[in-house]
């Protein structure tokens, strides 16, 4: 009885040991990537210059004046400022330690979105000679509002639910900016080319998420074998009013 | 077949006819549909105790007509209610944000917290007072407001913030005071001379984008929180939760806070407050020697 039990164990504690094996051994050999771009049909709203005179020193700095962020495009229609994300899939991540960072200077929110993981470090700086409010807007995450005058510490802080949170600026109206609470991290955020790419995925079928702060989400699966690399595309369709 | 399709158009035809009824708008009180999110709650106050299967009633008699049967604040009452004009929009419950708390920014108020909020009313918006209802009552309604948000199962209310006695209202305290208004930029919203003026008034939005004025001190109105220091001390150290007034807890020391305080007194011109008197008695002694308010010149000019 002991024995006919015990080899029917053995094979899970062979599978168990072979998937240590390859993750521990062989990180990278079959670890592929999917990569690609965020793009846009129709026509995106324009985005208006950002009036800083209530505060003289950003606007000196900042001429000519920066654009509002809430779309952002590049050449060849593409999006820029999109987290591309894994929704499912793949071997769960751990929660980094290293600490996610969003910096406040010249009256802009750098950078303007910052994904992070569930529970990990979150540290807010500031680097200017007057004081903000830092106020994200979570809905599923207590919702806070602190003031950081200047040459304050950096305020440590984390989100333990995943939430695209909005974080605003009540003192600097204009200085808009996301936090995207994720349960993974393996995300990526689209550049001015659109592009992102998200590395070191072992073979598995994924949901793939992307997430614009206008339009919302998408998801497509991707299947990735070992070692390949997949190029999709999101498309957006795009209004040209703000909501 | 012909009784199957007779079965189904009579439980098609009744559901039709409960869907109608459900989009029937509400005369009868005792028709509202409460969509509240957690079983029964319970609300401590001292030694008292709220039920909310008690408070529930008293809901739907006094609350539901603006802070609605969801709780989310858009009773039929609410769209009479204008920002724009300094009306703030009946609390939505299911956020489980408010204002007023003895807590640290961010965490859920005490009960107690409540229960005074529900009985000084909110000045400056269309909240009475509810002293009209008992200990008692007010406490079940407490319980039942926190039946709305699920964050009252998931999180403990925060911990009372710890404030050290009151320091007397000295000149030194006042002019310390003045200088962290300055520091920590008070002004920019609540204006140099606390009339709720500052450069930044114009543009504040609460948290659900609706337009907030800053409180100006020159009225003499009753502040959010309260009527004490000790409110005013609360109020700047825990922050309003879902306006855009923050919480100072992190650069203030809570000694200093005090100073923060006694300053603030000194801009309530209309009551003449004690502080305000030893303030303009050391003024009329130190002509020209305070530095103004406000934006400071930049360097160079």
């Amino acid at each position: 009885m002991r024995s006919k039990s015990v080899s029917l164990l053995l094979p899970f504690v062979g599978l168990l040991a072979g998937s240590v094996v390859v993750v521990l051994a062989n990180p990278r050999a079959d670890s592929g990537t999917i990569e690609g771009k965020v793009t846009y049909t129709g026509t995106p709203p324009k985005m208006k210059p950002i009036d800083m005179a209530k505060e003289p020193t950003c606007a000196k700095e900042h001429n000519p004046p920066e654009m509002a962020q809430n779309v952002v495009t590049g050449p060849g229609n593409v999006l820029e400022y999109v987290v591309v994300y894994i929704s499912a899939g793949g071997p769960p991540s751990p929660t980094p330690t290293q600490a996610a960072r969003y910096d406040q200077k010249g009256c802009m929110y750098i950078p303007h979105v910052l994904p992070m993981q569930v529970d990990q470090p979150l540290q807010i700086y500031t680097d200017d000679p007057f004081a903000h409010n830092i106020h994200p807007l979570p809905k599923l995450n207590p919702e806070w509002n602190k003031s950081q005058p200047p040459g304050a510490p950096p305020i440590e802080t984390k989100w333990s639910k995943p939430e695209f949170i909005e974080v605003k600026c009540n003192i600097h109206p204009w200085m808009h900016g996301y936090f995207a609470v994720l349960k993974t991290s393996r995300y990526a955020v689209t550049d001015n080319n659109g592009s992102f790419s998200l590395k070191g995925l072992p073979p598995d079928k994924y949901t793939v998420t992307s997430w614009q702060e206008q339009y919302g989400t998408q998801s497509q699966e991707v299947t990735l074998a070992a070692g390949e690399t997949k190029t999709i595309t999101f498309t957006y369709k795009v209004t040209p009013y703000l909501y | 077949m012909k009784s199957i399709t007779s079965v189904v158009a009579f439980f098609f035809g009744s559901l039709g006819l409960a869907l109608a009824a459900g989009t029937t708008p509400c005369f009868a009180q005792t028709d509202i549909h409460f969509h509240t999110v957690t079983g029964p709650m319970e609300a401590h106050i001292g030694g008292l105790a709220g039920h909310s299967s008690d408070g529930k009633t008293l809901y739907r008699r006094f609350c539901v007509g603006c802070h609605g049967a969801s709780g989310d604040g858009n009773g039929e009452n609410a769209i009479w209610f204008d920002p724009t004009l300094g009306f703030a929009k009946p609390r939505d419950f299911t956020l489980g944000v408010f204002k007023c708390r003895s807590t640290p920014t961010g965490a859920l108020p005490t009960d107690e917290d409540l229960f005074d909020a529900v009985t000084r009313g909110f000045v400056t918006t269309n909240m009475p007072e509810w002293r009209s209802l008992t200990n008692q009552e007010r406490a079940n309604l407490v319980a039942f407001v926190k039946t709305f948000s699920t964050r009252w199962q998931t999180d403990k209310a925060g911990t009372p913030i710890a404030i050290p006695p009151e320091p007397p209202a000295k000149i030194e305290s006042i002019l310390h005071g003045r200088e962290l208004f300055q520091k920590m930029e008070c002004w920019k919203c609540h204006g140099s001379e606390g009339r709720g003026d500052g450069p930044s008034a114009a543009t504040l939005t609460d948290s659900k984008g609706n337009p907030i004025r800053p409180y100006d001190f020159t009225t003499g109105e009753r502040f959010k929180c309260g009527v004490s220091n000790h409110d005013l001390y609360r109020i700047f150290m825990t922050g309003l939760d879902g306006t855009p007034m923050p919480s100072f807890a992190d650069n203030i020391k809570p000694e200093e806070a005090w100073d923060l305080v006694h300053f603030l007194r000194t801009l309530q011109v209309s009551i003449k407050t004690p502080e305000l008197g030893t303030f303009r008695q050391w003024v009329s002694a130190h002509p020209g020697q305070l530095k103004p308010i406000g934006q400071e010149a930049p360097p160079g000019k």
